[in-house]
């Protein structure tokens, strides 16, 4: 059960930071410019989001 | 006011609550259940009794026949009280173990003889101190013939659960071992015992060997500021200068403002140094690094509980207000929003130590999950073969695994550094505008 619960929070994690990924290369597209600050703030973001699929994680490998 | 206190009262009781569940699983895996039976592993003989087993299995090294995986990789990731060179070779540490009932006992890990001694009732197990529980036990340095490792299962709501236990063999008789302290942050297979471990163990030694070579590191630096100064950077200096401009104008100040951000530089840039310095030295798999430190929860605690204290202490009365009762909002919403906010305040820092130590980890265990394909391929030494083939898959995907954490190492402590950052930004910030827009809530 554990491993199934830490496999659909990878899932979700995934699908987050992608969606992040995704629409910070269509920001640095139109703006190059801003390239410095829009990956501090991807990375921030899919720091944040990771820190929701990481809680999900320990609680499966405490669940086994 | 009244309703709000009762609600965040809930909040924080349910919280303590499904703390409470969680630990209280784990303390009952713990603990024999009414019906308990006992299995014995795989290897050794079939003998039902105790001494039976014990003559028999005893006299023979305890080590385990088939390769077991999981096993070895939680060992590999977990602290250990003596530094593993490789096999027959290890670097002995200091030992400093206190139990209520008997007191101090100090030495090196030397003196256990890798599992072959015992020590006032102490023994290593898999590098890690154990204690035998039973006072019979006879104190002082005495030689056993092993340590035994079953599988116990215990009943408990009707599933079966599987769990380890030791014993130390000694003339023939079975004694329980204790689980390893949980002093020096053994998250993994550590539990409640009968005795405190304040060792340098191998991730506290590793610790300190790293804060001594950022010591030395940043001593360099710092002179070489006051040699050159008004000139060019030079040497070493110039090395580090990228990583504290790239601090300052990319962390500092964007997150914390232009007025404090100063302050909080040394912080930062000694949570950032630290944290990669530590992760950098995990990746190296011989002697002074493969510790793996920062994932230890207990060590990732302490840098979280760090910027926890930071972030409140300095925390202005705006940031309070924000807290406790977010202007610009119907009071009904207030309501609602103060127990989110205030359960905030712990989660932030949870999940600073949540994060560092399930990435790091996650990366050692992969790594050493690939190495294990080696012996999972190679039958533990039966299929030269696969062995090779193990070996050619397992080491490019290592290699290939290395540089990923590299990176991560690099980018975890940015990460650590950049959040903790932004917790100090938002609490030192001050409004000087009117709390009049909905938008404001996002603070």
């Amino acid at each position: 059960m554990g491993a199934i619960g830490a496999g659909i929070a990878a899932l979700g994690a995934g699908v987050g930071i992608g969606l992040i990924g995704s629409r910070a290369m269509e920001a640095i597209a139109r703006q190059p410019e801003a390239v410095g600050d829009i990956r501090n703030n991807m990375i921030l973001t899919a720091a944040l989001v990771e820190g929701a699929a990481l809680f999900a994680i320990v609680v499966g490998l405490l669940a086994g | 006011m009244k309703v709000d206190l009762r609600k965040l009262s809930i909040l924080v009781f349910a919280l303590v609550f499904s703390f409470g569940m969680l630990a209280a699983q784990d303390h009952g895996q713990e603990q024999s259940g009414d019906s308990t039976h006992e299995e014995q592993d795989s290897h050794g003989s079939e003998a039902g009794h105790d001494e039976g087993l014990a003559h028999s299995y005893c006299g023979g090294h305890a080590e385990d026949g088939e390769y077991d995986p999981v096993t070895t990789v939680m060992e590999h990731i977990a602290d250990a009280n003596e530094f593993h060179v490789w096999k027959g070779v290890h670097i002995p540490l200091p030992i400093i173990l206190y139990a209520p009932a008997q007191g101090w006992t100090t030495g090196l890990s030397s003196m256990f003889g890798h599992g072959h001694n015992a020590v006032d009732g102490y023994v290593l197990n898999h590098g890690r101190v154990n204690r035998v529980a039973d006072p019979s036990f006879p104190k002082g340095e005495v030689h056993i013939d092993g340590i035994l490792h079953r599988k116990e299962t215990v009943e408990k709501g009707g599933k079966a659960e599987e769990k380890d236990v030791y014993f130390a063999c000694y003339e023939g008789e079975l004694y329980k071992l204790d689980k390893p302290s949980t002093v020096d942050g053994g998250f993994l297979g550590g539990g409640i015992t009968s005795f405190y471990d304040f060792s340098i163990t191998k991730n506290v030694f590793s610790m300190i060997l790293a804060s001594l070579l950022l010591i030395w590191l940043f001593m360099a630096v710092a002179k070489g500021y006051k040699e050159n100064e008004g000139k060019a950077p030079s040497g070493i200096q110039s090395f580090m200068e990228v990583f504290f401009v790239f601090i300052r104008d990319e962390v500092t100040k964007p997150m914390i403002g232009e007025k404090h951000y100063e302050r909080f530089q040394p912080f930062i840039m000694t949570l950032f140094f630290f944290i990669m310095f530590i992760n950098l030295m995990g990746l190296v798999p011989f002697f002074p690094g493969g510790a793996n430190i920062t994932g230890n929860l207990a060590v990732t605690l302490t840098l979280a509980v760090f910027t926890f204290l930071v972030t409140n202490l300095n925390g202005k009365k705006d940031y309070w207000e924000h807290v406790f009762w977010m202007p610009g909002i119907p009071a009904w919403v207030k309501i609602i929003l103060t127990p989110v906010e205030v359960l905030s305040l712990f989660i932030k820092p949870f999940s600073l130590m949540i994060r560092l130590f399930a990435n790091i980890s996650a990366g050692h265990i992969i790594i050493l999950s690939l190495i294990g394909l080696v012996f999972l391929f190679g039958n533990n030494g039966q299929s030269v073969g696969g062995a090779a083939g193990g070996a050619v898959i397992g080491g490019l995907f290592t290699a290939f695994m290395n540089l990923i954490e590299l990176l991560v190492a690099l980018l975890q402590a940015f990460i650590f550094a950049i959040l903790s950052a932004s917790y100090i930004g938002a609490a030192v910030e001050e409004h000087d505008h009117h709390h009049d827009e909905a938008h404001e809530g996002a603070h």
